[in-house]
């Protein structure tokens, strides 16, 4: 059948703001449906706030609207745009939830917008368990004995007819947030109360648990006529009971028989029938170890994270696919992008195996519980491709990025440990899991004893026990004694089972360098090889390369050309996320544009759109370390490498690759060190008479303490080369300073301390540039809402700026175009300042894109990283025109989002650590109308008329809560406080304040109120000082995540927000980017 | 050169030499032995235990483009027929340790058990990549222990190895007497064995036909004698061209009127005794993952394939003959129906596991259908 004619333009809802659970794998499904739905020249309207995507540039959607995605602004949308059709598999649980709304609001109907792709009946039945288990009766799959619960009391009396462990299961939740396993009544209460809530529907399933069950996943297709094929069965290294975002997966299945995996397969096929999907779907089955008992667990029929890794694990463009086959076409009609040559209608075959490891920040998060169990805490993800198992796990745990170099030879792996303690560590999996399996086999633990502790199969943990066997095997090795060949022998060995050369190395006691010149003296080097979906037996004509140990042949092309290669910014973390994905792609378009034959990127995030194989001329799905991106180099023989635009991770090679004689593009490596070298970027302030906060690098507890006393307590305490404040505190006393130091951080020459003075009650505010050495385009100041202190990445950001004189403004320009002429910036740079009245204080310079820059170009039309990319390669800027005037005046606003409902026993609460998980920005003609509507974006519900609004704060900002809790009064909300906070209240006159009981008093007290969600918002800021106080503060704030109620941590924050409110109720009127900007090409 | 690779316990080594000159050394495993054949490659990702006892790969050494093999060990569960039918075996990484609860003994231990040599640690990647440039290419395994070889004398030697397509190879494989497969159903069906798998028995006996397996040299007349409601011509090694006495067979079949059905080679001899020609494809289809397009519709299914030789497009004509299904990749002949009689024929594999239908199970409901109405 061919495509459905009558559709010309279509709207396509995002995702929104990164949450735990839902990452940036819908950036890459979002826009491979937009490109798909270009080609066929329909008109494409995207909804999405999260502006650091590429899906929110103008080049990928006809129209982008920066908007909440709530069932009102898509319905004002739609009024608006009046689409043909509506696409929203594309979005996530998120895009998902707002059609089901959409269409229960009967907007889809009243403007005639047709559904397109999987119908939203279908929906139902894949997330109403009822109806679930009904499709699932008629396809003849079975499902674990489970009953659909809408309260506490009623799940007790299923759990008790079921049988302990049950597990918790939500509706329409995203990552399986709510859900867990209970072993007991307590247990199951615990879990079933907040679940509920956080359920749209109210509804919890409670489902038979099956303990140490395999769990795998089957990707499959299906178009209109019935076609149906599957992509990827893919298994997951936990067993079932680890959520599969938190589980190590591996791809294809490894350890089932071609019996049992038809046998799932076949039911997958039904599964999809049943349910008439078209487009995309993921199943995921638990399948009994020992014997073919199996059940389904879940049906996604949307794109989903593992989708997203199906397509890069296979070189199958599942998103791109699925959308043509929304618009109508049948798989047969389709074409195989990878070999250019055969039917789109068939299932990949794979001649490598691929892993992916989620990544977890828990260090991040204060008082964070490490267990990882079935409710997913990862924030990220990365993949690695080779042709044997131990090499493709090794490589993924390098990339990483948690300071681990592979599976062994890690500096605290041989540290004693109770073999007790180890086996709890496997019996109660956390994200260290991997590592404590290598520490239980190095002790001695027979593997048929840790499969029983962690139900992972042997078959992997043999595998790992490979590469720990190799190891003691290097360890052994005498230099002196061995025989050149035998090592060499060994060497080979060790590098086909992904041994790094530093790995290697710090196995025989020598360098890395020395191993890596020693091995390709002997002809130990890795193969270039590519997916290409059908294990070499059509030619291909795809560039998706990946390199690996063992083999003898090159597939990948090397004939000379201008090449530049891009480095990615790896997994997401805290601190590092789609942004500097949009920085690496824009950077590798404009390279292309400025007449760079081949521009190649290597990454290994599987969520993102640099690691779509036909994003970028060739794509290396590989480790960012100093190793691979050297063999890269030597057999393409780039002109140059851009370190610059992909966060950290790329800058930190920036000086080892050149002292090893690659050419960088852009910023020198001596720059590049000027400005991160803390004493050589003081020198240079000074010598520029630029303003800084007192600070000195000390390596003694006494030299801490004594220049500390020097400068005047709160200070900042942290290590140098951070990013988003890894271990940074601010230390109010002495009593705070030793205990921050002697407990969490070490002081000595090798690791000084860097000491600096904390400015109180200061503003922040930023600058992004870019420079080509001479001139400085300027991008924007960025004002921040909360007072210097909360980090970059968690505040909420405005352009433009509100409350800066014109004098500090200038400063900050002068300052900005001074600095990239004395450190001759060729690219992208970030500069952060302290204002307090009209001082201006320097505290950071970064020569790269920064994570805001999205946002900046997005809210002023200045396409930074296209002429950072031009900058690089050494055009001048001088003839830019800043932004000529906009047509619709208008102010940007972004702010953080959070996951802490995800992190157990974390505490919200902002400080010099990031913990935001992601980033929306939205427009409006003012700030109060953008704010509101940021904060929308964000998760945040705003109060509904006359919610009560709970308020307890530190004395210091009591004064600030008065005028907040008059603006609430007025505009109708009761409000409730604690006692201290009443008082004060009282005192200036407001009357009617609600005391409440403090935490553990009988009567209903303040945690009640929050958890039977009386009260609409929370805004609690922390004090410092008497322990009870900061537990208690602690207990109510983590209360309020569980129970999903709104908390504002910052006094500025929710004084922004009153005042906001205040200005009446806001319009929610959408804007989209063409209409406030001139330029097209942000 | 040495490829890094555990040595195998046995300390075997192994060394692979191709028509084309390419040789490589390797880790041995399995039966210490020379053996030659044609070099083909398989595509799945799993099923090695089904793949090596399949008889369509007698006379070939088999290359897994999926690099690691032997995860799950071997169930005889899973045979295809009695044991290793492949001459040699040629993997990446080969599992000693497997893990599933119906493994019996590692694929290193079973092929040394049955006979079959094994060579470990190769470039698959790059072989199969030979073997698409260059066609299918003759070549001589030798796995051995201790001691050195001759690699040029072998490069010689592949050079003189004779192609096993030359060769009867069906009368290899296939049964030798009559065996009879009882479904306790209403029809009985004879199955002409050119090197039968098991789950095209087990496929026809779960439609609850009644199974005959004849040798391939029975008569037609013989066959007739049993007065079977249908025929089925199985699946087979080699070239169809050199069993003409099963041609023969089904060609005086096909004037009785019986309902017959061919799977694989039983697809080409049907062709031929129709009159129409087969010839042999640049390197096979040998996969899971092979797209088949049903003629005159827009569905498309994912067949499980083993074959070098096809039945020519252009040599149906005038044959009563009529394509099925088609190739959706390179176009070529996949199914054929006779007009009139009713004769068809797959040359894609249809038939279920236990358990479980496959994508293509219709084909024996409808086959069934035909016997139900009587031809």
């Amino acid at each position: 059948m061919p495509k459905l004619e009558h559709i010309k333009s279509a709207l396509v809802i995002g995702s929104g703001g990164i949450v735990i659970g839902q990452a940036a794998e819908f950036d890459y499904s979002g826009s491979q449906a937009l490109k798909a739905l270009k080609e066929e020249d329909v008109k494409t309207i995207l909804v999405n706030p999260n502006c650091a995507t590429i899906q929110t540039s103008l080049k990928m959607a006809s129209k982008v609207y920066l908007e909440p995605i709530t069932p009102e602004v898509v319905a004002s949308i739609i009024r608006k745009e009046e689409p043909d059709g509506i696409v929203f598999s594309f979005g996530g649980q998120t895009a998902l939830n707002a059609a089901v709304q959409l269409a229960e609001l009967g907007v889809l109907k009243e403007v005639g917008v047709e559904v397109l792709g999987t119908s939203i009946e279908t929906i139902r039945i894949t997330e109403d368990r009822g109806l679930f288990k009904k499709a699932m009766e008629e396809a003849n799959v079975p499902i674990p004995a489970s009953q659909a619960v809408y309260s506490v009391k009623e799940a007790l009396g299923v759990a008790k007819d079921i049988g302990y462990p049950v597990i918790v299961r939500t509706a329409y939740v995203l990552g399986g947030g709510g859900s867990g396993v209970a072993y007991n009544a307590k247990e199951l209460k615990s879990i079933a109360g907040p679940a509920l809530v956080q359920s749209l529907e109210h509804q919890v399933l409670i489902e038979q648990y099956l303990e140490h069950w395999k769990e795998i996943e089957y990707e499959v297709m299906r178009d209109r006529d019935g076609n149906c094929i599957t992509i990827a069965g893919m298994e997951n290294f936990d067993p079932l009971g680890i959520h599969t975002g938190d589980s190590i997966v591996v791809a294809p299945i490894q350890t089932l028989t071609s019996h049992e995996s038809q046998m799932l397969r076949s039911a997958a096929i039904r599964v999809v029938r049943a349910t008439k999907v078209i487009g995309e779907c993921n199943i995921q089955f638990g399948l009994d170890p020992n014997s073919e008992r199996y059940v389904a667990i879940e049906v996604n029929a949307r794109m989903s994270r593992s989708s997203a890794l199906a397509s890069k694990a296979t070189g199958y463009p599942l998103a791109y696919i699925a959308a043509k086959l929304a618009l109508g076409y049948t798989l047969p009609e389709l074409v195989n992008k990878v070999t250019g040559v055969t039917t789109a209608c068939f299932e990949p075959a794979l001649d490598y195996v691929v892993i992916k490891i989620p990544r977890w920040d828990f260090p991040k998060f204060r008082g964070a519980s490490r267990r990882i169990g079935s409710q997913m805490k990862g924030v990220g993800e990365v993949m690695a491709i080779a042709r044997s198992f131990e090499e493709v796990l090794q490589k993924a745990v390098r990339e990483l990025e948690i300071g681990k170099i592979g599976m062994v030879g890690n500096p605290d792996e041989s540290r004693p440990e109770s073999i007790l303690k180890i086996k709890k560590a496997l019996r109660y999996p956390t994200d260290e899991r991997l590592f404590k399996i290598v520490k239980a086999i190095k002790f001695g633990v027979p593997i048929d004893e840790i499969y029983d502790l962690t139900g992972i199969d042997r078959w992997f943990l043999y595998k790992i026990k490979n590469i720990v066997d190799l190891e003691k095997e290097l360890r052994s090795v005498s230099l002196l004694e061995i025989d050149e060949d035998a090592l060499a022998l060994l060497i080979r060995k060790a590098k086909r089972l992904g041994f790094s050369d530093l790995q290697v190395a710090k196995c025989l006691d020598m360098e890395e360098r020395w191993v890596r010149r020693f091995r390709k003296e002997h002809g130990i080097t890795p193969s270039f090889k590519i997916v290409d979906t059908t294990a070499a037996e059509w030619p291909s004509k795809t560039n998706y390369c990946y390199v690996t140990y063992g083999d003898q042949e090159d597939d990948v092309d090397f004939t000379p050309k201008k090449r530049v290669i891009v480095l990615g910014a790896g997994p997401i973390r805290i601190g590092s996320s789609v942004e500097f994905d949009y920085c690496t792609m824009n950077t590798a378009w404009a390279l292309k544009e400025e007449g760079i034959d081949e521009v190649i990127v290597i990454n290994n995030n599987p969520e993102t759109v640099s690691t779509d194989f036909d994003m970028s001329d060739k794509l290396y799905f590989e480790e960012v370390t100093l190793e691979r991106v050297l063999d890269i180099v030597e057999r393409e023989n780039p002109i140059g490498v851009v370190v610059s635009v992909g966060g950290q991770t790329p800058n930190n090679l920036a000086l080892p690759l050149a002292r090893r004689g690659v050419n960088l593009i852009g910023t020198s490596a001596e720059s590049i060190d000027g400005a991160e070298d803390r004493s050589k970027f003081s020198s240079l302030l000074d010598d520029l008479g630029i303003m800084q906060p007192d600070w000195n690098s000390v390596t003694s507890l006494a030299g801490a303490k004594m220049f500390a006393k020097a400068i005047g307590y709160p200070v900042l305490v942290r290590p140098s080369y951070v990013l988003s404040g890894a271990a940074m505190r601010v230390a109010h006393d002495e009593e705070d300073l030793v205990s921050y130091i002697e407990g969490a951080a070490k002081v000595s020459p090798k690791y000084p301390v860097v000491i600096s003075k904390f400015i109180e009650g200061a503003k922040e505010i930023e600058v992004d540039a870019v420079s080509d050495g001479e001139n400085a385009v300027i991008g924007a100041i960025i004002e921040h809402i909360e007072l210097a202190g909360t980090h970059s990445g968690d505040a909420t950001m405005v352009i433009p700026t509100r409350s800066l004189s014109e004098r500090v403004k200038a400063t900050v320009r002068d300052y900005a175009k001074r600095l990239a002429k004395a450190l001759r910036i060729r690219g992208p740079y970030n500069i952060q300042f302290i204002v307090k009245g009209n001082d201006v204080y320097v505290i950071e310079l970064n020569l790269r894109a920064s994570r805001s820059m999205p946002y900046t170009s997005k809210a002023t039309g200045i396409p930074l990283i296209w002429l950072g990319a031009k900058a690089m390669l050494g055009k001048s800027l001088s003839g830019f025109e800043g932004p000529t005037k906009e047509p619709i005046p208008h102010v940007s606003v972004k702010a953080p989002t959070f996951s802490f409902v995800r992190i157990k026993e974390a505490d919200p609460l902002l400080g010099v650590e990031m913990n935001s998980t992601g980033e929306v920005a939205c427009i409006d003609r003012d700030f109060a109308g953008a704010y509101i509507k940021a904060l929308v974006s964000s998760g945040l519900s705003v109060p509904s008329a006359g919610a009560p609004i709970l308020i307890t704060v530190r004395d210091e900002d009591k004064s600030k809560a008065v005028r907040l809790a008059w603006r609430l009064r007025v505009l109708g909300h009761p409000i409730y406080a604690t006692r201290g906070t009443a008082r004060a209240l009282k005192k200036a006159g407001i009357e009617d304040v609600k005391v409440l009981a403090k935490i553990g008093a009988k009567r209903e007290n303040v945690l009640d109120c929050i958890s039977k969600r009386k009260v609409g918002l929370v805004i609690n800021t922390p004090a410092h000082g008497k322990h009870g106080t900061i537990r208690d503060g602690y207990v109510l704030r983590r209360t309020a995540a569980e129970y999903m109620v709104p908390t504002i941590t910052q006094i500025e924050t929710a004084d922004a927000l009153t005042r906001a409110l205040s200005r009446g109720k806001s319009t929610m009127t959408p804007y989209s980017l063409n209409e406030v900007l001139r330029s097209k090409v942000v | 050169m040495k490829q890094g690779v555990s040595p195998s316990p046995s300390g075997k080594e192994a060394l692979l030499v191709l028509e084309d000159g390419t040789s490589f050394c390797g880790v041995g495993f399995g039966a210490v032995g020379r053996v030659e054949g044609e070099v083909v490659f398989n595509t799945g990702m799993v099923g090695y235990t089904e793949l090596i006892t399949d008889p369509t790969y007698k006379g070939q050494i088999l290359i897994q483009t999926y690099p690691l093999i032997g995860n799950y060990g071997v169930s005889p569960d899973h045979f295809e027929s009695d044991g290793p039918k492949i001459e040699g075996y040629v993997v990446r990484d080969l599992c000693r340790r497997p893990s599933h609860w119906t493994s019996k003994m590692t694929v290193d231990e079973w092929l040394e058990r049955s006979g079959v040599p094994g060579i470990e640690g190769a470039d698959t990647r790059l072989l199969t990549r030979k073997v698409r440039v260059h066609g299918s290419m003759l070549g001589v395994l030798y796995t051995y222990q201790g001691g050195e070889v001759d690699v040029d004398a072998l490069l010689e030697e592949v050079k003189q190895v004779s192609d096993p397509n030359k060769r009867d190879l069906v009368s290899e494989v296939a049964t030798k007497e009559v065996v009879k497969h009882d479904a306790g159903g209403k029809f009985n069906v004879v199955l002409i064995d050119c090197g039968v798998k098991r789950s095209i028995i087990r496929s026809l006996i779960a439609i609850g036909l009644n199974v005959i397996q004849v040798p391939p040299t029975t008569h037609a007349k013989k066959i007739l004698d049993i007065n079977p409601d249908g025929v089925v011509i199985s699946n087979g090694p080699g070239d169809p061209k050199m069993v003409p006495y099963v041609t023969k067979a089904v060609k005086e079949l096909v004037s009785a009127r019986i309902p017959m059905f061919g799977i694989g080679l039983g697809n080409q001899i049907v062709a031929l005794a129709l009159g129409c020609d087969t010839e042999k494809l640049k390197f096979g289809h040998r996969g899971q993952n092979h797209p088949c397009l049903k003629v005159g519709t827009n569905q498309c299914f994912m067949t499980n394939q083993n074959h070098g030789y096809v039945v020519k497009t252009d040599s149906i004509a005038g044959s009563g003959l009529k394509v099925t299904f088609i190739n959706a990749n390179d176009r070529t002949i996949e199914g054929l129906a006779h007009t009139k009689l009713p004769i068809s024929a797959v040359q894609f594999h249809p038939e279920a596991s236990p358990n479980f239908a496959t994508d293509t199970q219709f084909i024996f409901d409808s086959f069934l259908k035909t016997i139900k109405a009587g031809g």
